[in-house]
């Protein structure tokens, strides 16, 4: 019998043409779209990076409930960089932002690399907690009201007002297309397919002669620094940050989303996290008392009729296909 | 001529219990060595600290004339050994080709640039290589959970095989499959490896698969190396067929009557 040859040489792939074709819409939906909705956009965008970074531990078979740490390191480095240093550029900020969680990053997955299941979920979860403590505790770093994140600069240009808005979407739409494309070429790799390998069998891939350890540390350092970004990209967005950054709740809104979004693609996370916004947005304005329990049902029926999450509806309808 | 593994003076013990006393082996390259032994022997063990799965309490293990005593799997798989499993360690959810597609590019991995695919000739081509040798090729694209076996044996020989070992421990690579499929299995399964011309040492309990494809025989009891030496030899020692075979208390349960009839 035939087999199918798979496809090499410089040509896209179907994932490649579907982050450019997704990045290339909204680039063009985002001038259309009404002004407040920029911002809106901007931050959905940025907490997408977050969820990226998740599905890459989900599918090794982890789930972080402290990913808020490093969402709010990646936003006080932008904060404590303006107070303290006076920087403003964004990209300057931005990479401070990867920068800061990726140090920590590294420093804590040489424990948390030992963990599984809930162990590897709690852990994360306490040192979330811990720089929550720290941050309402220090008057310096702002305490429970946190401080004000001036609008950035991009190199010289200081563009103020919706332009500004506009500059800060098209910086965080470049940073999540190349992040997605990378993300995805990441998975295609023989080091990629480490995330499943491991999930499914740990004790065949360290036969295989890999350092189980080794692949969880740096998975966890991918996932932190893309929550960093992400966070230093919502802090600039915003134009505040406080300790809520890093509360348990905003790590358990990341972990809704990537249930939500499901692990099949790398754009999935796009889908859910516009999709959680929405969710949150209409849930608070028709149940402002009990909007958590909207969200908590939602969760519930996802669990129960999506496992996959929304992503795999896509991915029915394919197989369905004719 | 150094011998291609050296074992010697090798202790385990768990707590009080001694799961390995003063175990000396040497392996020449290209030998078929059978393990036997009843349950707690100390055959699984002795393969576990031979492939880095167990630290020795004591003892030394050299392969090729290196010292790789205590080292982890990686850095024994690193050195030229691979084992395969009593229970078939497989990627459950992935397909026999991804299987060994994946093994390919992670024992090839390490040396790979990150923006290089895994679905690329040289491993695709590995993997159906692997595939065609172990007769595998019906049974390409189903899951490995829901694989029998046989074929899930085949897959995690094949998946040990990937790094082009020199020295290969198969666990029981014939338990829970049928008197049947035994034999044909083990043809497979031989044939492959020499074909790979690797040295093999392979546990196992059925004493015809051992009398046809072991050049030599280990015999362990309560942890100790009881006999070796070639099949014939060993599996018709005393000792042995009173503590491993089982096949003199059988006779003697067969012409002495039973106890309580004694009693009686």
């Amino acid at each position: 019998m035939e087999r199918a040859v798979p496809t090499q040489g410089i040509g896209f792939d179907r994932a490649t043409q579907a982050i450019l074709l997704t990045f290339a819409g909204l680039a063009v939906a985002a001038l259309l779209v009404p002004g407040w909705m920029v911002y809106l956009l901007t931050v959905i965008l940025a907490r997408a990076l977050v969820v990226l970074g998740l599905i890459v531990l989900w599918r090794t078979g982890l789930m972080s409930f402290g990913q808020a740490l490093y969402f709010g390191l990646g936003a006080y480095a932008v904060g404590l960089s303006q107070k303290f240093l006076g920087l403003r550029d964004a990209f300057a900020l931005v990479l401070l932002g990867l920068a800061a969680a990726v140090f920590f990053a590294v420093v804590l997955g040489f424990l948390l690399r030992q963990y599984r299941d809930i162990f590897f979920a709690m852990l994360s979860l306490a040192f979330s907690m811990i720089l929550y403590g720290t941050l309402v505790k220090s008057e310096t770093l702002g305490s429970t009201d946190g401080f004000a994140v001036a609008a950035p600069s991009f190199l010289m240009w200081k563009p103020t007002g919706l332009a500004g808005q506009y500059s800060l979407l098209y910086l965080t739409m470049t940073v999540v297309a190349l992040a997605a494309y990378a993300v995805h070429r990441y998975l295609a790799s023989p080091m990629g397919h480490l995330t499943t390998a491991i999930r499914d069998n740990e004790i065949r891939v360290e036969y295989l002669g890999f350092s189980v350890a080794r692949a969880i540390h740096v998975k966890y350092v991918l996932a932190a620094g893309l929550s960093g970004v992400g966070g230093a990209l919502v802090a600039l967005a915003v134009g505040h940050i406080d300790p809520e950054l890093t509360y348990w709740t905003t790590s358990g809104e990341f972990v809704f989303v990537t249930i939500l979004s499901g692990s099949g693609s790398v754009l999935a996370p796009l889908l859910g996290s516009a999709l959680f916004e929405l969710l949150r947005t209409y849930a608070t304005d028709y149940a402002p008392y009990s909007w958590q329990m909207v969200l908590g049902i939602c969760l519930l029926a996802l669990i129960l009729f999506l496992p996959d999450g929304l992503w795999s509806l896509l991915g029915r309808r394919r197989k369905s296909a004719p | 001529m150094t011998p291609l593994l050296s074992v010697r003076g090798l202790n385990k013990n768990f707590g009080s219990v001694i799961a390995a006393r003063d175990i000396n082996v040497a392996v020449a390259e290209g030998e078929v060595v059978g393990i036997i032994g009843a349950n707690g022997a100390g055959k699984t063990t002795f393969v576990n600290m031979v492939t880095g799965y167990l630290r020795p309490t004591s003892g030394q293990i050299e392969f090729l004339g290196r010292d790789i005593t205590g080292q982890r799997p990686r850095e024994v798989i690193a050195a030229g050994i691979s084992r395969s499993f009593q229970i078939p360690q497989v990627f459950s959810t992935a397909s026999v080709f991804d299987n060994l597609l994946i093994a390919c590019g992670i024992a090839d991995g390490a040396r790979l640039p990150l923006w290089r695919k895994l679905r690329q000739r040289a491993f695709t081509d590995a993997a159906e290589s692997m595939i065609a040798r172990f007769g595998m090729v019906d049974w390409r694209d189903q899951p490995a959970q829901l694989l029998p076996q046989g074929v899930r044996k085949l897959l995690d020989i094949a998946m040990a095989l990937v790094r082009h070992p020199r020295l290969l421990l198969l666990d029981e690579p014939t338990s829970g499959i049928s008197v049947e499929e035994k034999f044909s299995i083990m043809d497979v399964i031989m044939e492959a490896l020499r074909r790979e011309r690797v040295t093999v040492m392979f546990i196992e309990h059925d004493m015809d698969i051992v009398g046809r494809y072991a050049g030599r025989v280990l015999a362990f009891a309560d942890g100790t190396l009881l006999a070796e030496g070639d099949a014939e030899t060993v599996l018709n020692d005393p000792q042995v067929q009173r503590y491993v075979t089982g096949e003199r208390l059988g006779q003697r349960t067969a012409r002495e009557p039973p106890a309580s009839e004694i009693r009686a």
